[in-house]
């Protein structure tokens, strides 16, 4: 066929050739295997790639609708902030990438704050969303994830972050940095409060982000191979002009040295934050002195057994083969429903949450 | 012999031509050399606090990075009696990039942290360019919990380009010892003040910059991350570096405009290399002095100034 592509015009041959990209907005292709999943599919499994269980990147509005009972929340408005105060440009004006990023991803910067229930608990929640500038950390995603953590508190509710990052926002400058103190101080009061902090690790959680309030959650919860650092692999290989170790900086390596709790299928996902939340608030009614004298015991709670005879490497090659951890699970074997065990008098008002029924649409 | 600064260059050729005359004058008293030296020395002077006096950022950089900058080391040995060194995170090692310890500051027990960068090859290397592992930040902790348990001032000297990034470091987890070391710093009833003595870098620097006060010398800079790191994000070109430095707004004087820091400390003319005694000193006064304005808060007062002191900030720019 060579001496046709040589006469024919471009134009044509391209209707020749067979093999063809598909179109972008119908197709979506794996980023484990490679192989081209449905976007409708994908969508219903929960971004999930039934082809490998590649877990793939979700959009901060999916996840909180993934989160909450029936997918309905309010959306908790976060304060604003001033805009651009390094009048920044790098190429491009720092002002004109926020509107972009705006319109590309509906939302009004990197962090969107939900409040619902889980299994009939109320929750507030925070997702990043990588689709917003890396979901980089600046003065509104900070603003943010510490209004979601006051907002919290206000509630007596527990609290949900989806962690997904590239660390801090560069066109912010040190007002960016700034941002790993003002969330820790958010961090600090939901801890002060005795509210359970769940931090879920989503792919990438990095700079930052990692080295601030995403590493201070009671209870870690890691999405597999998702790439958890605090320098990327990549300065790391520039700094020391080596080959990195197979599976560095994924969730499975933290699990294997003791920065996470736990590695969990996405199908699975809302079943373990339901019971880690459940059980972590069934101690919540006590007086603040018997709650003092339960603080032994919460360390075992979070998981922490010291003394496992398990070693790292152990850890890391049961967590990669995963069958446990990463397959999903048939309905009848899931975690059950607690609707019914929801507590009330524990010194919220009790009444049912007005917030919980609108639609998670706006 | 000094070593100059690229932008230093007119000043140290005048300054060579300074020496070259001394030599040439200590045989015979040659009036007219000796007046030529004076007019040459004085214009060397003025040439310098001119240059001084409108440094830009990238020449802020490089002066904030001069190996002959006083380190944190220096800043101990000049200010604070009965030092003693404390070593080692009781996890898993001892990490010099961050050095800490006991010691009398103007009366008071204090524990002092800093980052430390070295001064010869052979320090740069002990101490890792200033450049902290997870155990180091670990030690901080350790060392900031044992001054809250005795009630004793914290004094950190920041003075690093950033935490050390390294496969050992992220296996031993750096983003969570430095999350926790933030965490510590707002957790302390006792006064904390830092100055940022050279190069605030990132998350290395604010692990242990989280204080009550934040003081800064007149050459240093305090940034999200190196000019370089930074320019190979947004540019995708260490080249860029100069343009990074430029708009991130880094320098002493953008940060006490941003409302970041409290204080700047003035630098000698011509660096704080120049006249390294002579900033010490300075240094000294106005630690003492914000140590002083917290005497008699309580330590929920001090935890309350340190958390309202960052969560006002940026919102009025």
């Amino acid at each position: 066929m060579n001496w046709i592509n040589n006469v024919v015009p471009p134009k044509i041959r391209s209707l020749l050739t067979t093999r063809r990209e598909p179109p972008d907005d119908f197709w979506r292709k794996c980023g484990g295997c490679g192989q081209m999943t449905d976007k409708k599919a994908l969508e219903q499994n929960q971004f999930v790639f039934p082809c490998c269980n590649h877990h793939d990147r979700v959009d901060a509005k999916s996840r909180l609708k993934l989160l909450f009972d029936k997918g309905e929340f309010t959306i908790v408005a976060a304060p604003e902030v001033p805009l651009d105060p390094l009048k920044f440009r790098d190429g491009k004006r720092y002002t004109d990438r926020l509107k972009e990023a705006k319109t590309k991803t509906e939302l009004t910067d990197a962090v969107l704050i939900g409040e619902g229930t889980l299994d009939g608990r109320p929750i507030v929640a925070a997702a990043q969303d990588f689709r917003f500038m890396g979901g980089s950390l600046g003065m509104a995603a900070g603003e943010a994830v510490a209004t979601a953590m006051e907002h919290a508190v206000d509630k007596r509710a527990p609290f949900i972050l989806f962690a997904a990052s590239g660390g801090a926002r560069m066109q912010e400058g040190i007002l960016s940095l700034m941002q790993m103190p003002r969330t820790t101080i958010g961090v600090r009061r939901l801890r002060a409060a005795r509210l359970p902090y769940i931090v879920v690790l989503t792919d990438p959680t990095t700079g930052g982000v990692t080295a601030s309030y995403a590493m201070l959650g009671d209870v870690h919860i890691a999405e597999p191979g998702a790439l958890i650092c605090f320098a990327g692999p990549r300065v790391i290989e520039q700094t020391i002009r080596e080959q990195l170790p197979e599976g560095f900086q994924r969730a499975e390596y933290l699990l294997a040295h003791g920065m996470v709790d736990m590695v969990v299928h996405r199908h699975k996902l809302r079943e373990t934050l339901s019971r880690v939340v459940r059980v972590l608030g069934s101690g919540q009614g006590d007086t603040s002195g018997r709650a003092k004298g339960l603080r032994g015991a919460r360390g075992r709670a979070n998981g922490h057994f010291n003394g496992s005879a398990l070693d790292g490497k152990e850890m890391e090659a049961l967590a990669r083969e995963g069958n446990a951890l990463i397959e999903p699970v048939a309905d009848e074997e899931r975690f059950p429903s607690r609707k019914a065990d929801v507590r009330t008098g524990r010194g919220d008002d009790g009444k049912p949450k007005s917030g919980g029924g609108a639609k998670g649409t706006a | 012999m000094r070593t100059y600064i690229e932008f230093e260059k007119p000043i140290a050729e005048l300054e060579a031509k300074v020496a070259e005359l001394r030599s040439l004058s200590s045989d015979g008293s040659n009036v007219s050399i000796a007046e030529e030296i004076g007019r040459l020395e004085q214009k060397a002077k003025q040439l310098l606090a001119e240059t001084y006096a409108k440094l830009n950022p990238w020449q802020k950089t490089m002066v904030a990075r001069v190996s002959e900058r006083p380190h944190c080391l220096d800043y101990v040995g000049g200010l604070i009696e009965d030092f003693t060194t404390l070593a080692g995170d009781r996890y898993y090692a001892e990490d010099a990039a961050i050095v800490g310890g006991l010691g009398t500051f103007r009366g008071r027990g204090v524990m002092v942290i800093g980052h430390e960068k070295g001064h010869d090859t052979e320090s740069r290397i002990k101490h890792n360019f200033g450049m902290a592992r997870p155990e180091g930040y670990r030690k901080a902790v350790r060392l900031m919990e044992m001054a809250d348990r005795f009630g004793l001032a914290v004094i950190s000297l920041v003075d690093t380009a950033g935490a050390y990034p390294g496969v050992g470091a992220e296996e031993r987890g750096q983003a969570e010892a430095i999350a926790r070391s933030i965490d510590c710093c707002l957790s302390l009833g006792v006064p904390m003040v830092t100055v940022i003595i050279g190069e605030g870098g990132s998350g290395g620097a604010i692990a242990i910059a989280t204080a009550n006060r934040i003081l800064m010398l007149e050459h240093s800079i305090y940034t999200v991350a190196s000019p370089e790191a930074a320019a190979a994000i947004l540019w995708r070109d260490k080249g860029k570096a100069i343009d990074a430095a430029t708009s991130m707004r880094i320098t002493a004087q953008d940060l006490m405009d941003l409302k970041v820091i409290d204080e700047i400390i003035p630098e000698p003319v011509g660096g704080a290399h120049r006249d390294k005694a002579e900033t010490i000193s300075r240094a000294g006064a106005a630690i003492e002095k914000a140590l002083k304005s917290f005497d008699g808060l309580s330590a929920d007062e001090l935890r309350e100034h340190r958390a309202e002191r960052f969560m006002k900030m940026g919102r009025s720019i």
